[in-house]
């Protein structure tokens, strides 16, 4: 059975299976990871860590490549 | 931190770990760098949930296995962001930087999708085509979602009939290739029987999957995220409603470190010869960098670098023959999958072409070289450093790629200046 955690995304908790990128935790939040430079929202586009779209802050970092970063149980994550 | 190696590798996908198990079986010093968590690159893709079944399975098993036997030192999570000297590249990881020294070098960094811009192709849940199989393979729930696979490339149907086996409701694969082009490949492949039997597995695994040819999106619509998709069929426009639409272009070489260490390239691929030597000396590059011939090809290629890079000329010899024939499989793809060049006008002028800055392509057309539209536009100078709108320019106005200064990934100042961690 896949086991599941919790991590914070902009304050909300979600629910994700353990082992899922943080990208992964923006999809199951319905957010996008970003506002582009003149405002529209973006979200995860490579899944590879080529593209930057998915952008966020987390636990403080600020632009961490969500894709390429494993949920840990209570992450804190920011979207940008 | 300063390490020395005979033999550096960068890239842990196939062709990288062929490369370095082959090196160290020759009694090299070996290391290999990769900036993902795990080995295995895009193709062979680990973590969460292995290549099948919960476990690597096939040629990835066995290459995986052979990596663990051997001495190599493993970089996993560090990226390459400089060459500040020959024989010298520095890598990054978080804050932590390691200068890296070596007597030979094989560049292995593989492929990434070429995405194309069409209109509302930045709206969220669209994305590549390889893009959404990694992001399902890292925990996205797919079950029941609507998904339009759309674009060119054998990756497709693959990334279709893997989302449907997680669950997806696969409504529409748009191939832009024609049905004639398909055909040929298929007569191509008659010669090379280990793909042919993919390409047959393929077919039948994906029966039930509505497939359309010479067929690509014009539009992503929604407001908020993607809603709809508008497709030309044919030169029939059809609307289909979808969660996502995972949309990409075949692949394009990631030369950055290549241009970077000074390797003459030939068009998009670095050039190199039979034994996989570019035009630097000790540098080698092996897999997709040199031609998109998918695994079969990167395993030769690797093994044949890595066993020159050690001095092993004879046995790299023994499978050029090898070599030829993934060559040829190489070039079947580039002709099959060649873009419709229709596909050209699908940005409109307001279109986005350059995501990280938001560039239009009105800013952009006009100019006349990538240098020009940069400095005219800011297009390709955001933190992706024109590596999707790079290449996207490249087939919309046919401009090379000139100049690629470091660093080539982006990092902490500190990094830069060559600050160490612990002085942080």
């Amino acid at each position: 059975m896949p086991e599941f955690i919790l991590v914070l995304v902009n304050e909300v908790p979600v629910r994700v299976e353990r082992g899922s990128t943080v990208a992964v935790a923006l999809f199951v939040a319905g957010v996008p990871a970003r506002r582009s430079v003149n405002g529209s929202p973006r979200s995860p586009v490579c899944g590879m860590g080529v593209c930057m779209e998915c952008r966020a802050e987390v636990d403080g970092v600020l632009h961490s490549r969500t894709c390429q970063i494993v949920c840990e149980p209570n992450m804190q994550v920011r979207t940008q | 931190m300063t390490r020395s190696f005979d033999v550096l590798v960068v890239g842990a996908g196939p062709a990288g770990i062929a490369a370095a198990v082959c090196a160290a079986d020759e009694g090299r010093e070996v290391a290999i760098v990769d900036e993902n968590p795990h080995p295995g690159g895009q193709i062979w893709r680990i973590g969460r949930e292995n290549t099948e079944h919960g476990k690597v399975v096939g040629d990835a098993e066995v290459w995986m296995r052979r990596l663990d036997r051997t001495s190599v030192q493993s970089f996993l999570g560090w990226h390459i962001f400089d060459a500040p000297a020959p024989k010298v590249l520095r890598a990054a990881w978080g804050p932590e930087v390691a200068e890296l020294h070596f007597k030979s070098l094989i560049i292995a960094t593989g492929a990434r999708e070429r995405l194309l811009p069409f209109p509302g192709w930045t709206l969220p849940n669209v994305l590549g085509a390889g893009g959404l199989q990694a992001l399902v393979k890292a925990g996205l729930p797919i079950r029941g979602k609507r998904v339009v696979v759309a674009g060119t490339g054998p990756l497709l149907i693959a990334v279709a009939v893997y989302l449907r086996q997680k669950g997806a409701d696969v409504v529409a694969l748009c191939e832009q290739a024609s049905t004639s082009n398909l055909l040929k490949f298929g007569i191509g492949l008659l010669g090379q029987p280990t793909k042919l039997a993919d390409a047959v597995r393929f077919g039948w695994q994906s029966r039930g999957i509505p497939l359309r040819t010479s067929c690509w999106p014009t539009a992503a619509l929604g407001r908020d995220k993607l809603e709809r998709v508008a497709l030309n069929d044919n030169g029939r426009a059809v609307e289909i409603e979808a969660d996502y639409l995972a949309c990409g272009f075949h692949l394009v070489p990631n030369c950055q470190l290549v241009s970077l260490v000074g390797c003459v390239l030939d068009g998009s691929y670095v050039r190199v010869d039979e034994f996989q030597q570019t035009t630097v000396a000790d540098v080698f590059s092996a897999g997709e960098t040199t031609g998109v011939g998918g695994v079969e090809a990167a395993l030769v290629e690797g093994q044949i670098a890595g066993l020159t890079a050690a001095g092993a000329r004879q046995k790299a010899a023994s499978l050029l023959k090898e070599r030829n024939a993934t060559r040829r499989f190489t070039r079947l793809l580039d002709r099959t999958y060649a873009l419709n060049p229709d596909l050209r006008r699908l940005p409109a002028s307001d279109t986005i072409v350059c995501r990280c800055e938001d560039v239009s392509m009105k800013a952009v057309q006009g100019n006349a070289s990538w240098r020009e539209a940069k400095l005219q536009s800011r297009v390709g100078m955001g933190a992706c450093q024109g590596r999707i709108c790079g290449a996207a320019c490249e087939f919309l106005f046919g401009w090379g790629m000139e100049s690629v200064r470091p660093p080539i990934q982006p990092v902490p100042v500190g990094s830069l200046i060559g600050t160490r961690a612990e002085n942080f």
